[in-house]
């Protein structure tokens, strides 16, 4: 008895549970059809019901649960259509197994035994709370990807999308960013800019941060604070210091200053990175090269380069990004014949809500997953060349 | 009178235009308008004819909503890159004061109408202040989902104060103009005193307490995109706007949206040229105004958006729409069945009382 803790739960316990989380996703719902606590009260009594009953048929937890899913799929489809369906087996499906998971005392199964309820509440509340901060960072992107395909020239969920109507949807903000002249260039002016603005970041980020980790440097905090400042005050302040700056120079509105603005914000990533893979850095390797003959020079490109590659790597990634997703300070050191996509997907959604932001930030999105999908992979291996991770 | 004016007329345009091509131009030019459909006309209208003309290159920034601020910093940073400015009146008065936009004399620099009449008396009154060419009337006014409002269309603008007849939510524009003119008229402020109540605490006291009765219902909106996605969505049952959205929602998307033209507020949008241009970009400048303001480029633009051209001479040659081929006139806010009850924006008055009320009304939001 005292090790057993798992046992069956009173029909009470499971339906008063149940009603909770029936309350929660009731106010999703209502709150959808126009009224939250409307929602909150029949999903708490919906689920308060079946848990109250169910929890008594543990034996056909089975067939009770298909049963659960296609009742919900077929009030959703009655109630409202194929979305709705979809929405209802979802969730006929979930309450199938809330209320089992609850009522065979499973979800005591993997803790310590000798956990308070209070603590397993804790527990599980945790996990929730988690799911729902994880829920609301990742729903407004992925929201925007089936709108990006929408027939419609609004930010809409139209009732033929919502009957996945093929009608409803279609490639046309698609076809619009690859024909419309206004898009294309500003596509064109990110791509002459976001890779120069890279290589002159990699390129001085890298030769800072072999610097500034000779020990014999003077000043070595003070220069790296300089160079990361970038980083840290606020983006509009120093726009306008580089808008005046630029503008006495005349650097202003052409792109080379756009490039040299974006390679100054990049900088700050590159040398953070290419800093902590120095640390990783044997510089017994120099002196050895050195021995044998080898020039500074040779030296970095034989010796150290390929070593740091994947810190060099990963923060030319993050200084592209960072040119590639930039606004403000194009806004301000650039003129129209440097109008990069951001700049137009800022224009274009304070002027004209136009689906075709929304397709361009669907392209944007996969773009910056394989970047950082490439960043992790460089992580990974570098972590296995300095041998800090067991595989 | 008139005839002396139009000696006057083929006069100078005589001697001028000779020294203005004689004059030494740029080749490149940066015009700075909107953005979207309101760009888009401008691009098919003025620009692109005139590039064929010359063989100017044009670039567009679409900076316009921040105008002054940029003038401003061009000013100060002594490093003007714009020619032309596409601006709201209110703003031009604005840039005009500050000495940001240079002074340009309608009779010099403006082509005469076709039938000899001046450019001073074609654009009539709504030449205001002394740096600004006029373009388009445009109206700020509202539209409704015709299918939130049952078998009772609303037919004047105090329906957006009536709550029973017409629930749920509506959009205003999140500032007091035309806001307060409106909440006055339909708390029964006869027209001709709406402006001398709002000049007094009591006047300005009784406008919020007016919109205050349906604050609960409102949705703000700040960029002229807002409201036409909320009428979309079917967020709001009616909400203001600028006419040009409205009629992109209901003739190009084909929404259930229809126009309530009542008291519908005018106000002007137009050119100016910013100070301090070297003498060949100022030509150039003033060659292109000169090219874009005429009458038939004017009622060119009409074809491509629903903006009235400032230009009486333009009206008549107002035609169909270029891709939906429909009659634009009936959709000008200027029609004579639209304009039975308008306003113009008052720009005197909101030179004067702009920041005080401004400030009333922001305290009045965040309360």
């Amino acid at each position: 008895m005292a090790l057993n803790t798992v046992q069956p739960q009173t029909p009470g316990f499971v339906a008063a549970v149940s009603a909770g989380a029936g309350a929660l996703f009731g106010l999703f719902v209502g709150t959808a059809q126009g009224s939250g606590f409307i929602g909150i009260v029949i999903g708490a009594a919906l689920l308060a019901a079946l848990g109250f009953v169910l929890s008594g048929m543990r034996e056909r937890e089975k067939p009770l649960r298909w049963l659960i899913t296609a009742g919900f799929l077929i009030a959703g489809l009655v109630l409202g259509g194929i979305s709705a369906a979809i929405v209802g087996a979802l969730f006929g499906w979930f309450a199938g197994w809330f209320i089992f998971w609850l009522a065979t005392s499973r979800y005591r199964a993997h803790l310590a035994p000798y956990l308070t309820p209070g603590q397993v509440l804790w527990h599980y509340t945790f996990r929730v709370i988690c799911g729902a901060i994880f829920v609301f960072l990742i729903t407004p992107i992925l929201v925007v990807m089936p709108l990006s395909f929408n027939a419609q020239d609004f930010f809409t969920f139209t009732p033929e999308m919502l009957r996945f109507d093929p009608a409803g949807y279609s490639m046309k903000h698609y076809e619009d960013f690859f024909s419309n002249s206004d898009w294309q260039n500003a596509l064109w002016n990110s791509i002459k800019i976001a890779p120069m603005a890279t290589l002159l970041s990699v390129g001085f980020g890298t030769l800072a941060a072999i610097g500034l980790s000779q020990p014999h440097v003077p000043f070595r905090r003070a220069i790296m604070a300089i160079l990361i400042s970038p980083m840290i005050v606020p983006l509009i302040i120093s726009a306008a210091g580089m808008y005046f700056f630029y503008s006495r120079i005349g650097l202003q509105g052409t792109y080379f200053g756009v490039v040299l603005a974006h390679a100054a914000l990049g900088i700050p990533f590159v040398i953070i990175t290419v800093t902590a893979t120095l640390v990783g850095f044997d510089r017994s390797l120099t002196r050895a090269a050195a021995n044998m003959g080898a020039g500074p020079v040779t030296t970095f490109f034989r010796v150290q380069m390929p070593l740091i590659l994947p810190g060099v790597i990963s923060g030319g990634l993050f200084a592209f990004i960072t040119s590639f997703d930039e606004v403000v300070v194009v806004l301000f050191v650039g003129s129209a014949g440097q109008k990069t996509l951001p700049w137009q997907m800022f224009t274009g959604l304070r002027e004209q809500i136009s689906p075709t932001i929304l397709a361009v930030a669907t392209i944007l999105v996969a773009i910056s997953i394989l970047l950082l999908t490439t960043v992790e992979m460089l992580r990974r291996r570098s972590e296995r060349l300095r041998g800090m991770s067991p595989s | 009178m008139k005839l002396m004016n139009l000696t006057a007329l083929v006069a100078t345009t005589a001697l001028v235009a000779p020294m203005a091509m004689a004059a030494d131009m740029a080749d490149e030019m940066t015009i700075v308008s909107w953005g979207g459909a309101y760009s888009k006309s401008q691009l098919k209208a003025y620009h692109e004819p005139y590039s064929e003309k010359t063989g100017v290159k044009i670039i567009n920034d679409e900076s316009s909503a921040e105008a002054v601020a940029k003038l401003r910093a061009m000013n100060e940073a002594g490093n003007v890159t714009w020619d032309v400015v596409d601006v709201v009146a209110a703003d031009a008065l604005r840039l005009c004061d500050e000495g940001l936009a240079m002074e340009i004399d309608p009779e010099e620099h403006l082509a005469a109408a076709p039938d000899g009449t001046s450019a001073e008396d074609d654009f009539g009154d709504l030449l205001v202040g002394d740096c600004f060419i006029p373009q388009i009337v445009y109206s700020t006014t509202f539209g409704y989902r015709t299918d939130l409002v049952g078998d009772n269309p609303p037919t004047d603008v105090c329906a957006v104060f009536d709550l029973e007849t017409y629930p749920g939510k509506r959009a205003l524009e999140k500032r007091p103009i035309n806001n307060v003119e409106w909440a006055l008229l339909c708390d029964g402020v006869a027209k001709e005193d709406v402006y001398d109540v709002l000049a007094t605490e009591e006047g300005q006291e009784q406008a919020l307490a007016k919109l205050d009765t349906i604050k609960d219902e409102v949705i703000w909106w700040s960029a002229g995109a807002d409201t036409p996605q909320l009428l979309a969505d079917g967020e709001i049952v009616m909400g203001s706007t600028y006419n040009g959205r409205l009629f992109s929602v209901i003739e190009e998307q084909k929404q259930p949206v229809a126009m309530l033209w009542d008291a519908q507020v005018f106000d002007l949008d137009g050119w100016i040229i910013p100070a301090g241009l070297s003498d060949e970009r100022k030509a150039r400048a003033l060659d292109y105004i000169y090219f874009a303001t005429d009458t038939q480029r004017l009622a060119d633009q009409a074809k491509y958006i629903s903006y009235g051209p400032a230009r009486a001479s333009s009206a008549p040659l107002v035609g169909q729409h270029a891709d939906l081929g429909i009659d634009m006139a009936p959709h000008m806010p200027t029609d004579p069945e639209n304009a039975k009850n308008t306003f113009l924006y008052n720009y005197e008055f909101w030179a004067d009382y702009r920041d005080d009320i401004d400030a009333k009304f922001q305290a009045w939001l965040a309360k």
